[in-house]
């Protein structure tokens, strides 16, 4: 049995950590609005830059750029693995950690990883996985620019015939209680095959365009060297920013459940309290009449 | 008929208006384009993309990307892109120098492309804050009349 100043002591540490959580899911919940803006505002460059690519892959006699070349068979793959860097989500890492090294067993060939978060980087390293490269502390909502370090150690992998294959592993928001792990392709990139690609989300209209006769300055090759790298780089920062949405929710719903966890606690722990006080009054009125009946049969005595 | 321009980063859609004439930096040099343009896709390197629209002119710093031009369209996709207007141009002018002096010190090769991409970065926004505070001070007294 608590004493009454105990179960204050409790009453008042619940309090102060719900404010925490509460405070915690408010963060959160404007992350997850930032970061899904961020999302939206690519689509119409991706939907340009496949427009292109797709245009470019339709001109015959120029040698196939070699982001777009497949080994075959595919000897080893990267696996690209978005996680956070903090806890305190539920099971947002622990799903999609599951769902990449459930896709890498399935792969048939050694699989190396790339490491987007500090949560991803640990579960990887106890697992003794193959780590390339690490990239933790990135901002709540990144930016382009801070993607594409990531993305250049991929492609670098990829043209450096490291890896034959490369994929992205993050967590695909749909709605604040739903978020679904996904394994997508990022290379080599296939053109003809919209729905393998990470991109396919944002991109409406797979069809060539009508106006096929473009000129090309300075020429096809070029450009489209310049197009494919650029186009890699804006699907890791889709992937990254998909997983931060996911992330952020996560972290808003297990906030929530924890403020509401705390409120259930306050409740109960209220009504021991006054249980407690109410007895503890009681005993006092009991001992206060208990001493006055024995006062007044000593008097009565007398 | 004008032209449709719109300069779009994988970060925001910078702006989407009617011009009469885009002057965009080409690979191999500055290129004009005019309403009824031939089909075309150009690689851009970076520095100033100038978009007349009447007497008015709208100055934009391009950093690397391609361009998709057609007859009515002009679409620039760029990594990175800001309006004159949005220049800070002391800022600017501290990472020239911060990249300067990095460069000095002959980082390791990774650092070193990084601090060179830093420089041209900077260097192209200082010509373009330069060249609109020019305009500026070219036109003020014509508006103090």
């Amino acid at each position: 049995m608590e004493t009454l100043r105990e179960i204050r002591r409790r009453i008042r540490s619940i309090r102060n950590l719900s404010q925490v959580t509460r405070a915690l899911e408010a963060v959160s919940a404007s992350n997850v609005q930032r970061a899904q803006a961020a999302v939206l505002a690519t689509r119409p460059y991706a939907h340009r830059a496949w427009e292109v690519i797709v245009n470019l892959a339709g001109i015959k006699g120029i040698p196939l750029h070699p982001l777009l070349v497949h080994r075959d068979p595919p000897r080893s793959a990267l696996i690209v693995l978005f996680t956070s860097d903090r806890g305190l989500c539920g099971a947002y890492n622990s799903h999609i950690i599951k769902v990449a090294t459930d896709f890498a067993q399935r792969l048939d060939v050694p699989v190396r990883y790339i490491a987007v978060g500090r949560r991803g980087r640990d579960a990887l390293w106890r697992m003794r996985a193959e780590l390339v490269a690490e990239f933790t502390g990135l901002p709540a909502v990144p930016g382009f620019l801070d993607l594409s370090p990531v993305a250049r150690a991929a492609i670098e992998e990829f043209l450096e015939g490291r890896a034959d294959e490369v994929f992205l592993a993050y967590t695909d928001y749909i709605n604040l209680l739903q978020q679904r792990p996904v394994v997508r392709r990022l290379l080599p990139l296939r053109p003809t095959r919209l729905d393998e690609q990470a991109v396919s989300e944002y991109v409406v209209d797979m069809r060539p365009a009508p106006v096929a006769d473009y000129i090309y300055e300075p020429d096809p090759e070029t450009v489209l060297s310049t197009v494919l790298p650029r186009f890699t780089e804006l699907q890791v920062y889709q992937a990254a920013l998909e997983a931060a949405t996911s992330e952020h929710a996560a972290r808003q719903v297990a906030m929530r459940n924890a403020t509401d966890n705390a409120e259930d606690l306050l409740r109960d722990l209220t009504l021991t309290r006054n249980k407690a006080r109410q007895r503890m009054i009681t005993r006092e009125l009991l001992d206060i009449a208990g001493g006055a009946e024995a006062l007044r049969q000593l008097e009565a005595r007398q | 008929m004008g032209l449709q321009l719109s300069i779009v980063t994988p970060e925001r859609e910078l702006f989407t208006g009617e011009v009469d004439s885009v002057l965009a930096p080409g690979m191999d040099g500055e290129m004009g384009i005019l309403p009824r343009h031939a089909p075309l896709i150009a690689a851009l390197k970076e520095g100033v993309l100038i978009a007349r629209q009447g007497e008015e002119e709208m100055v934009f710093a391009v950093h690397g990307g391609y361009m998709q031009v057609l007859p009515d369209r002009v679409i620039v996709l760029a990594d990175v892109a800001e309006r004159a207007e949005e220049i800070d141009i002391e800022r600017a002018e501290a990472a020239r120098r911060r990249a300067e002096e990095l460069l000095k010190k002959e980082p390791p090769p990774e650092m070193r492309a990084e601090a060179i991409a830093a420089l041209r970065r900077s260097l192209v926004r200082l010509r373009v804050a330069r060249r609109r505070r020019y305009r500026i001070e070219s036109e003020r007294p014509e508006s103090s009349d």
